[in-house]
This record gives structure tokens, C-alpha cells and sequence, in this order.
């Protein structure tokens, strides 16, 4: 009796030449081939408004909060080497200070959010200093402390409302603006940032999180550099805390909540670290989920770390590096 | 007329927990030279790079470089005068291309310092770097991710990584390890070059053979002190350096 | 006067709480973000054993400790032992996992189970009563938490100083490559690292519980308490953790008892930003620890 034994062969279409991200385009075709994925992914998610109810398009909002979370959460960790536990500093500071200008000063939300964006990513990233200097752990578990420090401190000293929060807040006109507000600025910060890490400061950020010795004896200051990616990444949380506020009219230490650390982890974990689009669709398919299981109270965020978990063990890769893989990849089997 | 010599160690030394790695070590180092430190395995060569380049803060001791005390300044710093060194480990960008991996110390301050006027594009300048430090340009080789090169082209990043640096000074620690003969005669050729160029090198080596024909001047270490310095030809006589390599002397 | 005793206590508290996290840190250098969650669990699964099942309370608790170190063991041997050497993955793993843990028992209505809510859940104390030092009543829980935590820190100190299991923990922690070359197992010591470490957590649960009730919530505050403290003394050090322990319990104690009881999340903020300034390695941290040797 004789096995047969087969391999697996794997190759590359002959439009992608010797490297990651150098491609040959020789015919319309293979442009349409490359253009194809991120033009089913813009189209898909702008018309997705228009093709759900109200309740639905009103998810779409906190969906794509998620989705800024899990860009900056990609970001940092996949792309920088600091993993962030505690995303949700950022959406309570923007919220906050969004709040806090509309209630104080009467500012339009539309004055109010950029302004909350910039001042809250500036406070998240001065928080977290201190931890910057330090090893990877540090960030980590005082990323992780922060959310719940804020909390704390803002029941204990009972101050921009304390447990009640802050309410009547200015909202944004009508929900159209609402919905496609955050599906543009999730679409601009996407490519932005994918621009962003393959430009020299992004190369920086690969390096300092590959082998950080190696950059300090390249003469570069890694505590700045880890400075400017901590802010960039918050500013997208700063926006979606500030985006919130104004869509709720209401801020309160709910915004301080786990959800908003853990659910972007799990959507990047699961949407593929690293491709910086993944953790976005991720999140994009978590967040439903989260809304069907509302009833279901804390289960929801058991189940987010299942995924999680299960994930993680048994397909790091994520979700769109496979699918990636798929579509650059022929797979066949051949004889040995 | 007093040459002011290009760097200075002063009675260094330092202690890890209980171990003494370290001991009151001090040498100097003119331009143009090309000084040897030897010594057996744990010796404190590695930390002795370490202390010099900010890495490690010493206990004791002073840390000099053209007038300037560096003992305490931090890495980044360092770098940024001129004093570069190579990593014993090799660790490279390894998700990157090899060009990319240089364009990292293109962004240092000094880069923008001392080449002055706009950098231009940075990857030709990465590029070009790397062309003339031996990657083919034609066999695309700096466009190979660095996680898959070998080890000799690895080394020549690492020096790469400092000559990015318009260096005054390169520290290489235990360059020569782990290539094989071909390798290091034709990486000794490109050592030469830098030097000629103005650049002043301290090897750390272990291949006593290949760093005797390139170094003016060699320093001995054992048990984390200096035992003894001079020529290659004076260190290789001097008893005590025998004795530390091979042991006890036979009579 | 009573701000010394309470103090003792209080810094006692804190010690029992953040030794278990300090080591497993220190052999196996993975933060255990479920040791808050093995605290409360400890503490449900021993009411639910004298209550639903009427077992006795010692054995209630020793029970429940057995579950803890293997819960513990569970989680490293089948999920944190896949992912050892990626960094950023062990971080986030063990933080799902005790997220897992602490949200699950807030789970209402899944199987009957009717999940952990609300204050109604309190252990009882070992001995009741009070007793009078220097004309102040104190509880005996009280002292018997002071009790036990010196007993803990001469059995630990026995334990790694002077057993074959326990000296194998000290060579990983100091030195994780010369102790592999000697023939420690790193994933064994990992392990029993992590079922002790647990055990721990479980034992400070069982003795600092019956002071207070048992909520979900407790989870998340022990486990800051313990990051606290452990970055405060220095992360992985021993020491460090015991002396940080009484550095804030007296700290808190004394704040509360001036200031009021809403400022103890401001002094234990302002004593980590304070020491990651100052002393970024912790108290007894040593400097190297900071970065990845060269």
C-alpha cells in the first residue's frame, strides 16, 4: 500500500512582485483587483445608513466609535508596541470636555467637538507619560488603572456632575449628519493612519516597537516618539468620547465604562491585528452583537472576551489576514 | 603639542547587584585610531561599551567625549554626538526592509544637523547607504524584509545603522562573530574605508588574528579590568594577557 | 492611636493582596490581570459552599483554595502557555480572562444561575468579638488578618529560601536563562507560580472578606490595589510589595482619617504618579528591570 503524500503550495498572484506592498500593474484588471477591496469597504459602509432603520442607524454611531477606539488600540499595539487597556480615558475625556464647554459656555457641539478632540487627546497623553518612559508592562497596567482612577475621582470629589453626569447637552442636528459624521472621519482616520505607518515617523513607530535599543543608539528620542503616537492614537478616542456626548446629550462616569477598553480589543484581535482595517470591520460586527445581547446584561462583555480569548489562541492572525492571505494567495495541493 | 584625545574613560567602574562587572577601568582614544579591547568571555568588553555609550550608568568613574562629560547622558544622546555603536546581538527591524531599517537613524537629530539643507528623499538616501556598504542594489537585496537576510549582511546593517549617523566614533561590539572566513575578509576592507574616511573605531573582538592587522592599538580585559595595553605585538607577549587566555603558564 | 492599629491592618490588607500578584509576576513575568477576579470568586465559592451546600467553614474554605490554585494553573497551562514570548498577547489574554471571570459572576438568568448582585453577601468571621488594645476595641478578624500575614510571609520566606520547589521560583524570577540552563523548568515554575499565586489571592479573600460584604465589583479595586501597590514597591520584587503595602496602608489610613474617606483613589494616584517620577523602578525595583538588557 502506497500513501500519497501531498503538500500544500502556496504562491503569490503575478501581480505582486517579491514584496509586501510593491505590486505590477500591467492591465485595468489588476488595478480593479487592487482597488476593489477598499472600494467595496468605502461604498459597503456609507450606504449602510441608508439601508437600515433608525434604531439600527443609531448603533452605526457607536459602532463607529468602536471603531476609532480599535484603530488607535491597532495602532499602538501592532504598530508602536504599547498595548492600551484602557481606551476608554480617551472617550471619557473628549466626552467630558465636550460636555463641559457645551454645558458651561453654551458652544455649539459643532465648536465643542473639535476643540474636545484636540484637549482631550492633549490630557490622555499627559496622563499617560509617566508610564512612556517605562517598559511596555508599565503602559499596560496604568493605561488599564486610569479609566477607573477618573471614576473614582470624579464620585469622590463630586465634581462635572459626579454620578449624575451632565445633561441637556446640545445635539447634532438631524441624524443623517449624525451617522455619516462618523462613518466619514472613521474612513478618513483609516487611510490616514495606514499612510501615516508607512511614512518615516510610522517607520520609527515599527522600530522603536521591534527592538528599542537598537532606535536609541540610532540617536532618536523614543519618549517623544511614543509621545506623538499616544496622542494621535487618543485623538481618535478624544473624538469619538466628544462625538457621543453630543449624540447621547449626556455625559457621566458611564463613559468611563469597560466597554469601551474591552470591546475594541476584541474587535481588533478578531478583525486581524495589524492590517489597521480589520479591528475597524471588527468592530463593525461586534457592536450589533453587543445591541442583540442588551438584554442579556454583562454577558455581553463575557462573550466579547471569549471571542477574545478564543481568538487569540487559536487565530492571531485575525479575521482579514486570513481573508488577505486568500485573496494574494493560491493554495493548491500538489503531490510529493 | 597636546593631542586632545577624541574620547576618555576615567576609573569606571560598575557593579551589577553583587557582581562586579567593571573595575576601574580607564583608557583614552585619539582620532584615527583603531583600538582593540580583548579579553576572555565575561570580561565586562560588553559593558565597558555599555557604560561608554549611556546604556548603563556607571558608579564610578568618568565618561568623556571631545571635552564633554557623558557619563550620565542617556543613549539617544550619545548617538547624537557622534559616539554609535553595534549591538553583539543582532537585532534588527525584522518586519521592515532593510532600507527601512535605515531610514530610522535618518530621522535622528544629527542627520538633520549635519546634512545640511533638505534630506531629499530619505529612501535614496537609505539606499544609497546600503549600496555602499556591500548590498547589491541590482540583486535587490535592500529590498529584502531584514528578518530573512544572513548574518553577514546583518552585521553590515548594523554598521550601516551608525554610518547613517555621519559617525565619529563606532564602537563595534564582537563584529567578526559568527561570520565565516570569506565574510570577515571582506568586511575587513569596508572597516579600513571608514576609517580612512576619518572615522575612529573600537573593536571588541574575540578573532585576535583579524583585529591584530587592523588595530594601532589594544587594550586587555579580565575579570572586568585592564590588565594590559599597547601594541598588538606588546600585548601578545605580555605574560599576563597568556595567562588569562590560556591559563596558567607552563614552565 | 487608632490611626497605628488600623493602619497595621490596613497595611497588612494590602500585603495579602498584592503578594499573590507580586509573584507571578516576578517568576514568570506575566501580569495576572484574573487576580482580582480569583479574590472575588474565592469569596462566592465559600458563601456558596457554607450556604447552598452546608458544609462546614474551614473545609468551605480550603475547598475553595484547592479551586483557586487550580483555576490558576488551569488558566496558564491551557491559554497564557500558548503565548508566552508575545508580549502584547499575554497582556490582553489575561486581561480577558479575569474579565471573564469578574463579569461572569454579574451573569443573571444563564442555567438558573442567578448571578452575584447586590450587597447581601458576607462571610462570617472566624472568631467573633472584639478585643480591647491600648482602650481600642478591635475586631479579632482584624487581628487575625495581621496574623495571618505574618505567617504568610514567614512561610513564604521558608518556603523560597529553604525547599527545592521554592528555590527553583527565586532562580526563574532572578534570572530566567541561568536557571533554564540549571534545569528549571520555566513553564513549570510558571505554573506553580500561578496556582500559589492564586491560592493566595484566595486566602487574602477568605480572611479580608468577612470584614465587608462580597460584590463583583471588589474585583476591579483589588486588582488596582494590587497593580498599585506591585508598581509602587517595585514590580516583581517581594519586598518591595510588603514595605509599598505599608507605605500606602498607613498613607490611605491616615488621609481618610483627616481628609475623609473620598480620598483615598487621590492619594493612591498621586503616590504612582509620584514614584513614577521620582523612582520609576518602585521602591526596591532595581533599575535594569526598566529596560530589556542589551
Amino acid at each position: 500500500m502506497v500513501d500519497e503524500t501531498r503538500r500544500k503550495k502556496r504562491f503569490d498572484r503575478s501581480i505582486k512582485v517579491r514584496t509586501e506592498g510593491l505590486y505590477a500593474i500591467n492591465s485595468w484588471v489588476e488595478m480593479l483587483y487592487l482597488i476593489l477591496p477598499r472600494a467595496v469597504f468605502i461604498i459597503g459602509l456609507l450606504t449602510l445608513p441608508l439601508l437600515l432603520d433608525m434604531y439600527w442607524q443609531k448603533v452605526i454611531c457607536s459602532a463607529g466609535t468602536y471603531a476609532l477606539l480599535a484603530l488607535s488600540f491597532d495602532l499602538l499595539a501592532e504598530y508602536v508596541g504599547l498595548v492600551c487597556l484602557g481606551g476608554a480615558f480617551f472617550i471619557g475625556s473628549g466626552g467630558y470636555i465636550s460636555g463641559l464647554l457645551n454645558a458651561h459656555f453654551g458652544w455649539s457641539a459643532l465648536l465643542c467637538i473639535p476643540i474636545a478632540t484636540i484637549s482631550g487627546a492633549i490630557l490622555s497623553t499627559i496622563v499617560l507619560i509617566p508610564a512612556l518612559r517605562l517598559r511596555g508592562i508599565y503602559f499596560a497596567i496604568i493605561s488599564f488603572m486610569i479609566p477607573m482612577f477618573a471614576r473614582d475621582i470624579i464620585v469622590a470629589l463630586s465634581v462635572f456632575g459626579g454620578t449624575e453626569g451632565i445633561s441637556a447637552l446640545g445635539i447634532l442636528p438631524n441624524v443623517w449628519i449624525e451617522v455619516y459624521l462618523i462613518l466619514i472621519v472613521v474612513i478618513i482616520a483609516l487611510f490616514a493612519i495606514r499612510r501615516l505607518v508607512n511614512e518615516d515617523i510610522g517607520l520609527v513607530f515599527q522600530a522603536i516597537k521591534d527592538n528599542d535599543q537598537a532606535v536609541k543608539a540610532s540617536g532618536i528620542n523614543i519618549t517623544s516618539y511614543k509621545i506623538k503616537a499616544v496622542f494621535i492614537a487618543s485623538l481618535l478616542g478624544s473624538f469619538g468620547g466628544a462625538y457621543l456626548s453630543h449624540i447621547y446629550g449626556w455625559v457621566g462616569i458611564s463613559l468611563f465604562a469597560m466597554d469601551f477598553s474591552i470591546l475594541p480589543i476584541a474587535a481588533s484581535v478578531m478583525g486581524g491585528m495589524g492590517t489597521l482595517a480589520g479591528p475597524v470591520l471588527g468592530a463593525f460586527a461586534l457592536t450589533p452583537l453587543s445591541e442583540a445581547l442588551r438584554g442579556f446584561g454583562q454577558l455581553r462583555v463575557v462573550i466579547y472576551c471569549f471571542i477574545l480569548i478564543s481568538f487569540i489562541v487559536y487565530k492571531p492572525e485575525g479575521l482579514l489576514n486570513y481573508f488577505q492571505r486568500k485573496y494574494h494567495q493560491f493554495e493548491h495541493w500538489e503531490k510529493v | 603639542m597636546e593631542k586632545v584625545p577624541l574620547l576618555k574613560v576615567e576609573n569606571i567602574s560598575k557593579a551589577f547587584g553583587g557582581v562586579q562587572a567593571v573595575v576601574n577601568v580607564s583608557f583614552t582614544l585619539n582620532k584615527g585610531d583603531i583600538l582593540g579591547i580583548i579579553g576572555p568571555n565575561g570580561s565586562g568588553k560588553t559593558t565597558l561599551a555599555n557604560l561608554t555609550t549611556g546604556f548603563v550608568r556607571p558608579n564610578r568613574g568618568k565618561v568623556i567625549f571631545n571635552g564633554c562629560d557623558i557619563s550620565k547622558t542617556p543613549p539617544h544622546k550619545v548617538a547624537n554626538l557622534g559616539l554609535t555603536r553595534t549591538f553583539q546581538v543582532m537585532r534588527p527591524y525584522h518586519s521592515l526592509s532593510a532600507y527601512k531599517n535605515l531610514i530610522v537613524p535618518l530621522q535622528s537629530p544629527r542627520v538633520r544637523r549635519t546634512r545640511a539643507g533638505k534630506l531629499g528623499d530619505t529612501d535614496a538616501v537609505a539606499i544609497d547607504i546600503l549600496e555602499e556598504i556591500g548590498f547589491e542594489r541590482d540583486a535587490r537585496v535592500p529590498y529584502k524584509i531584514a528578518g530573512s537576510l544572513p548574518l553577514g549582511y546583518l552585521k553590515r546593517l548594523e554598521l550601516g545603522r551608525c554610518f547613517a549617523l555621519n559617525p565619529i566614533v563606532i564602537i563595534c561590539d564582537e563584529i567578526f562573530s559568527g561570520l565565516s572566513m570569506s565574510e570577515i575578509t571582506s568586511l575587513i576592507p569596508l572597516l579600513e574605508k571608514v576609517q580612512m574616511e576619518g572615522v575612529t573605531l573600537v573593536m571588541i573582538e574575540h578573532r585576535l588574528r583579524e583585529l591584530f592587522r587592523l588595530a594601532n592599538r589594544v587594550m586587555v580585559m579580565n575579570f572586568g579590568q585592564k590588565i594590559a595595553e599597547g601594541t598588538p605585538q606588546e600585548v601578545m607577549n605580555n605574560p599576563e594577557v597568556r595567562k588569562a587566555y590560556l591559563g596558567r603558564e607552563r614552565s | 492611636m487608632d490611626i497605628l492599629v488600623y493602619g497595621t491592618v490596613n497595611s497588612v490588607t494590602f500585603a495579602l493582596i498584592a503578594l499573590g500578584f507580586t509573584l507571578v509576576y516576578g517568576v514568570s513575568r506575566i501580569p495576572n490581570f484574573a487576580h482580582g477576579s480569583i479574590y472575588v470568586l474565592v469569596g462566592f465559592l465559600t458563601y456558596t459552599f457554607i450556604n447552598d451546600f452546608n458544609i462546614n467553614y474551614p473545609l468551605a474554605i480550603f475547598i475553595s483554595l484547592i479551586i483557586a490554585s487550580l483555576i490558576g494553573l488551569i488558566i496558564y497551562r491551557f491559554i497564557l502557555i500558548r503565548l508566552r514570548g508575545l508580549a502584547a498577547s499575554e497582556i490582553i489574554a489575561s486581561f480577558a480572562v479575569g474579565l471573564i471571570i469578574l463579569e461572569g459572576l454579574r451573569l443573571q438568568g444563564i442555567g438558573g444561575f442567578k448571578g452575584f448582585i447586590g450587597p447581601f453577601y458576607m462571610l462570617p468571621n472566624f472568631i467573633e468579638g472584639k478585643i480591647s488594645i491600648f482602650g481600642l476595641f478591635v475586631n479579632y478578624q482584624r487581628l487575625i488578618i495581621i496574623g495571618v500575614g505574618l505567617l504568610l510571609i514567614l512561610g513564604m520566606s521558608m518556603f523560597t529560601h529553604f525547599t527545592k520547589i521554592g528555590l527553583s521560583l527565586r532562580a526563574i524570577a532572578q534570572d530566567e536563562h541561568a536557571a533554564m540552563m540549571l534545569g528549571v523548568h520555566s513553564d513549570h515554575a510558571a505554573m506553580i507560580s500561578m496556582s500559589i499565586g492564586s491560592a493566595l489571592a484566595g486566602l487574602a479573600a477568605v480572611t479580608i472578606l468577612p470584614l465587608g460584604n462580597v460584590t463583583p465589583e471588589m474585583g476591579y479595586k483589588v486588582l488596582i490595589y494590587a497593580l498599585a501597590i506591585c508598581i509602587i514597591g517595585g514590580l516583581g520584587s517581594w519586598w518591595g510589595a510588603i514595605i509599598s503595602s505599608f507605605v500606602l496602608g498607613f498613607a490611605i489610613k491616615t488621609s481618610t482619617a483627616l481628609f475623609g474617606a473620598m480620598w483615598e483613589s487621590v492619594v493612591l494616584v498621586g503616590t504612582i504618579i509620584f514614584i513614577l517620577l521620582v523612582k520609576p523602578s518602585g521602591l526596591l525595583g532595581k533599575q535594569k528591570e526598566l529596560e530589556e538588557r542589551v
